[in-house]
């Protein structure tokens, strides 16, 4: 007991995984992510929701040091381990760290991939970057391991065969093994079951979730879809317009949103409740293109509790990024 | 853990061409360029006579059955003449391809992979190459370093280099957007190494096709090279060389122009219908994704 008590504190006491501050992200002057502030602890697992639009990806794409070339990142991405900030390191430096301190799945099965090799050759590749593993013929063995792993049956014929042989499921599986064949400290999901059908979902979902349990790393999950955020992450940032509206713990998040527009996400998500013709409840209007948000509260157009106060962009309320929000009227607290 | 959708298909070799009707033009130019090899490597166990054999008693004899496609002014037999030649052409097309794949491919897979202002800098340097006339650069060759064959391979390769860049950087390019690429990245793969495994594997095709219609490009080049006294010198027999040395019969003995050029006509022909069928065999449209 005094063990796990012990465990416990130090997972406390241990510096983050990952620290964002500040992070902005433009192109050509246009902002499409500002003022981020995110931190991942030791085998945390985090969710970022938001709409198509929100930021989420281009928030991912930075972290990895893997922004298009018109894009431009300013702020600070640091991982524990890492003695340089990932904003502005040159290839060479993030090529060191992408793989094996953080990895990251991606939304396509069927494209992230290549084509011309087989499986098992792509996910001993990952491990012989590295050196992880010391030849050809360890990374191969090891490499049919994490592909059994990942739940294919006769890996070691899977490894063999190419990727247009496999299924979108079984493709994303092999993506899985790929990310996790280095045992990273943190693991970048951009939205990994999208793409796949909803009974593979939850298999992909479930294999994700053991594989960095496994290997005690952490996790930043990106989605649009808040019951897979529940069920996989400990705690939620919400994302709109490029910035953090409200973060915290996903029960009290989900359960008490403070954020007008995490109030209204959650509301529409409720099959449940319709108005007065029997419709579903929405947030009136759509998500602007980037860089026609408003000044000020980035959701004011769309929210039907916006004042004139909303004009002045609203600080951050809460003890730190972890858990607060940014509102000018927030849900369930006395009006300031 | 779940193990439901596990059963893996029985990777085949070559499935991924499995399935594919076979195209006529890839038959078509592939038995005629496979014609044309045929004849170089049967020249070098059999030929009629010695093609080099210059007999006055034979002077310009008709075809027969002696000499299938009759014999030319200095009485060399002319069948033999062609089947020799083919081996110039197919030597020259093969080296002059080599030099263009070699030099074009990376330049192309380079200009795809820099920033895109230095791939742009890259493309217009090459277009002024493209702008170039093949055949001027290789009689500005030829008068500087001599006729030979040597000259007229690596002028032909040179002059072929630009359409090789253009169109490896365009595949390249595609492929430098997919996602297996970024992921090779997120998986702190070095720029080279993406070069190396995973763009030019995924342009292969392309390279194939490449290959093939340059191919056709270098006959004809070889050809006209020899025919202005560029090209292979005498007596090494060349298509292109025989059609110049019966010029002035045209009239008198048409058959002695006829024969090489219309075995420079098959073996253009030939090549180019393989890199045609080729291309839409390789078309991603066509492409059967399973």
């Amino acid at each position: 007991m005094s063990a796990a008590i012990g465990s416990a504190i130090r997972r406390d006491a241990a510096p983050a995984v990952l620290t964002v501050r500040g992070l902005n992200v433009t192109v050509r002057r246009t902002p499409l992510v500002q003022g981020v502030d995110l931190t991942v602890g030791p085998g945390e697992r985090v969710g970022l929701i938001g709409e198509s639009g929100s930021g989420k990806t281009m928030t991912a794409l930075s972290i990895m040091g893997l922004l298009p070339e018109d894009v431009t990142a300013t702020g600070s991405v640091r991982l524990s381990g890492v003695d340089h900030d990932l904003v502005g390191a040159d290839e060479r430096a993030l090529s060191r760290v992408r793989g094996r301190d953080v990895a990251m799945v991606f939304q396509e099965p069927m494209t992230a991939l290549n084509p011309t090799m087989r499986v098992g050759a792509q996910v001993a590749e990952a491990m012989l970057i590295h050196h992880t593993k010391p030849d050809r013929r360890h990374a191969r063995t090891a490499a049919e391991a994490l592909l059994d792993q990942v739940g294919l049956l006769n890996h070691a014929q899977a490894a063999r065969a190419y990727p247009h042989q496999l299924s979108g499921g079984q493709r994303q599986r092999v993506v899985v093994a790929l990310a996790l064949a280095n045992d990273p400290a943190l693991l970048v999901c951009d939205e990994p079951t999208t793409a796949l059908d909803v009974t593979v979902q939850a298999l992909v979902l479930d294999l994700i979730v053991r594989g960095v349990t496994a290997r005690n790393s952490a996790m930043l999950f990106i989605t649009h879809d808040l019951a897979v955020v529940a069920t996989v992450c400990e705690r939620v940032l919400v994302m709109y317009g490029g910035r953090v509206v409200e973060s915290g713990r996903v029960d009290e998040v989900f359960t008490r949103p403070r954020h007008r527009y995490t109030q209204g996400l959650i509301g529409a998500s409720d099959l449940e409740v319709v108005d007065a013709r029997g419709r579903l409840a929405t947030i009136p209007g759509s998500v602007p293109a980037a860089g026609s948000f408003p000044a000020g509260c980035v959701f004011r157009n769309r929210c039907i509790y916006a004042t004139e106060l909303c004009a002045t962009s609203p600080d951050w309320v809460g003890p730190n990024e972890s858990d607060g929000f940014a509102c000018h009227h927030p849900a369930g607290v006395p009006h300031v | 853990m779940n193990r439901e959708e596990a059963v893996v298909r029985q990777p085949s070799t070559g499935g991924r061409r499995a399935g594919l009707r076979p195209n006529p033009s890839v038959i078509v130019g592939g038995v005629v360029a496979a014609g044309v090899v045929m004849m170089a490597l049967v020249s070098f166990v059999w030929t009629p006579y010695d093609p080099t054999l210059v007999d006055a008693s034979q002077r310009l004899l008709g075809p027969s059955a002696r000499h299938w496609f009759g014999t030319d002014k200095f009485g060399r037999d002319v069948l033999s003449q062609i089947l020799m030649g083919s081996r110039t052409t197919l030597f020259v097309g093969f080296v002059a391809v080599g030099v263009a794949a070699v030099i074009g491919v990376p330049l192309g897979i380079i200009a795809a992979m820099t920033p895109r202002r230095l791939g742009e800098l890259l493309m217009r340097g090459n277009d002024l190459l493209l702008a170039f006339p093949a055949l001027l650069l290789a009689i500005m060759f030829s008068a500087v370093y001599g006729a030979s064959t040597l000259t007229a391979m690596i002028a032909i390769g040179i002059a072929s280099v630009p359409s090789f860049a253009r169109v490896i950087r365009s595949g390249a390019l595609q492929v430098m957007g997919t996602d297996y690429v970024l992921a090779a990245r997120s998986a702190g793969r070095r720029p080279f190494a993406i070069g190396v495994h995973h763009v030019l594997p995924n342009v292969s095709s392309l390279i194939t096709v490449q290959v093939s219609v340059s191919f056709a490009i270098a006959v004809l080049a070889e050809a006209a090279l020899s025919f202005l006294g560029l090209g292979t010198p005498p007596p090494t027999p060349s298509w292109g060389r025989m059609l110049q040395e019966s010029q002035e019969m045209l009239f008198s003995a048409p058959r002695l122009v006829v024969f090489p050029g219309l075995a420079i006509a098959l073996a253009v022909l030939g090549f180019n219908l393989l890199g045609d069928g080729l291309r839409d065999r390789f078309d991603p449209r066509l492409e059967d994704h399973r």
